[in-house]
């Protein structure tokens, strides 16, 4: 087996793994996680391909598979940055939600309005 | 030289696959992201071992940049599991349908035509027209243009999603995802020391990205985690997202891409091409503008959305 195909079967690996992790995982930054994985192992089998292809045509890898990888890596950099501002509004947005359930349901206890940010979920 | 290259090819495979299965399994979200910032590291090395130099720079230098974001995340977010983990019947379902995909592509990849097939010639064979010694930023600034520039608008459009997503009260306001109470000495320590010499680096790789590996992208991440770095530190802050020179700095580069790209329709034969003398002045032209915006806006990538400063208690 050539390291290709070694780095190949790694990727399909990943791929799997990342997958399963993006289905099941625990929270919704772990399923992130597992989606990542999986754009990383998809990308090692593109590097594999690439270098096969390389060493077919006399360079150790073939550029245009290489420059597939780098635009893909710098747009699941952006789409990741963009998942993880919308997880963070999401968890405010409910903890506002939450407060304001809080505030609501003791009707009478004015005092309930006092503390609108303590809805237990002791977010850092 | 190793006796067999395979020795080292060996550990980096399974270090990432028992990697990639610990930051699935492990309990805590912010020890996955440690392990998926060494996970990036590794991945960088797997790119060196596979001859894929330009790749690994990327690879390594967005890693650092993407452990930062998602622990500032973890911290904001909590540890708390979403539900009641999974049952074990769902598990062992969901398990062999991933086994599945992976035992798919693993048959692809064993079955992959010889000779195999690739463009290593054609390249060759045009790269002189692009005056670029890199083959791969010939082809991505030349062969792939259309690409590359949909790739900056992608970033421009993820940074306007990310501000769109702040509270509405927080309009114009500056981004505070990194902003933390005191910073640590050591911290503070390290974003005086090392942002010159990541400048330093930053502008050599854009430079040397024409001939050897580096470019751009590469360029632009460096110098994106070395602002990071800085407002870390809190020795500077992310500017207001109303700040007009910001937005010129993240819209310049797709600008000039597409400007010369339109012109090129005149001067040229083709949409994306370069009229021959001009070839090696635009290209410089669009990268030293790319640098720029890609550093611009992974750094408010990180930053994360505009918003109101935290009431003190």
């Amino acid at each position: 087996m050539t390291a290709a195909e070694l780095y190949g079967l790694c990727g399909a690996g990943l791929v799997g793994v990342g997958l399963y992790g993006a289905i099941l995982g625990r929270s919704a930054l772990r399923r992130l996680l597992g989606f990542n994985l999986m754009g990383s192992g998809v990308f090692l089998i593109f590097g594999a391909v690439a270098r096969r292809g390389g060493l077919a045509g006399g360079s150790a890898s073939d550029p245009v598979p290489q420059a597939l990888v780098i635009t893909g890596l710098v747009v699941a950099f952006a789409a990741t940055a963009l998942a993880v501002a919308l997880l963070v509004r999401l968890a405010a947005v409910r903890r506002e939600a939450g407060a304001a359930r809080g505030a609501a349901l003791p009707a009478g206890a004015t005092a309930a309005a006092a503390h609108p940010e303590s809805d237990g979920t002791g977010a850092a | 030289m190793l006796p067999d290259p395979r020795l080292a090819d060996l550990p980096l495979v399974v270090a990432l696959l028992a990697l990639a299965l610990w930051l699935i399994a492990t309990r805590h979200d912010r020890s996955a992201i440690i392990g998926f910032t060494a996970y990036g590291l590794i991945v960088a090395i797997v790119w060196v071992r596979l001859g894929a130099l330009d790749v690994a720079l990327t690879e390594a230098a967005l890693g650092g940049i993407m452990g930062l974001l998602l622990l500032m995340a973890a911290a904001r977010l909590g540890d708390a599991p979403d539900g009641p983990p999974p049952t074990w019947p769902l598990r062992v379902l969901v398990g062999l349908l991933c086994g599945a995909v992976t035992a798919g592509l693993a048959v692809l990849v064993l079955t992959l035509p010889e000779p195999a097939p690739n463009l290593v010639a054609a390249v060759a064979e045009q790269q002189s027209a692009t005056a670029l010694k890199n083959p791969v930023a010939a082809v991505l600034v030349a062969f792939r243009a259309v690409d590359t520039l949909l790739e900056s608008a992608v970033l421009a459009l993820a940074v306007i999603g990310l501000w769109s997503v702040g509270a509405d009260a927080a309009w114009g306001e500056r981004p505070r995802a990194l902003d933390s109470d005191a910073p640590d000495p050591a911290l503070v320590l390290l974003a005086r020391l090392l942002p010159p010499v990541g400048l330093v680096v930053g502008v050599h790789l854009f430079w040397t990205g024409a001939d050897h590996p580096g470019g751009p992208f590469q360029a632009g991440a460096l110098l994106a985690a070395m602002v990071a770095l800085v407002w870390l530190a809190r020795l500077g802050a992310p500017p207001p997202v109303r700040s007009r020179l910001t937005r010129v700095g993240l819209m310049l580069g797709p600008l000039v891409f597409l400007l010369i790209g339109l012109a090129g329709v005149v001067a040229a034969d083709a949409y994306l091409a370069y009229p021959e003398a001009l070839t090696k002045p635009l290209i410089l032209l669009i990268e030293a503008a790319k640098t720029l915006s890609v550093a611009v806006a992974l750094a408010l990538l990180v930053a994360g959305p505009p918003a109101l400063p935290r009431a003190r208690p």
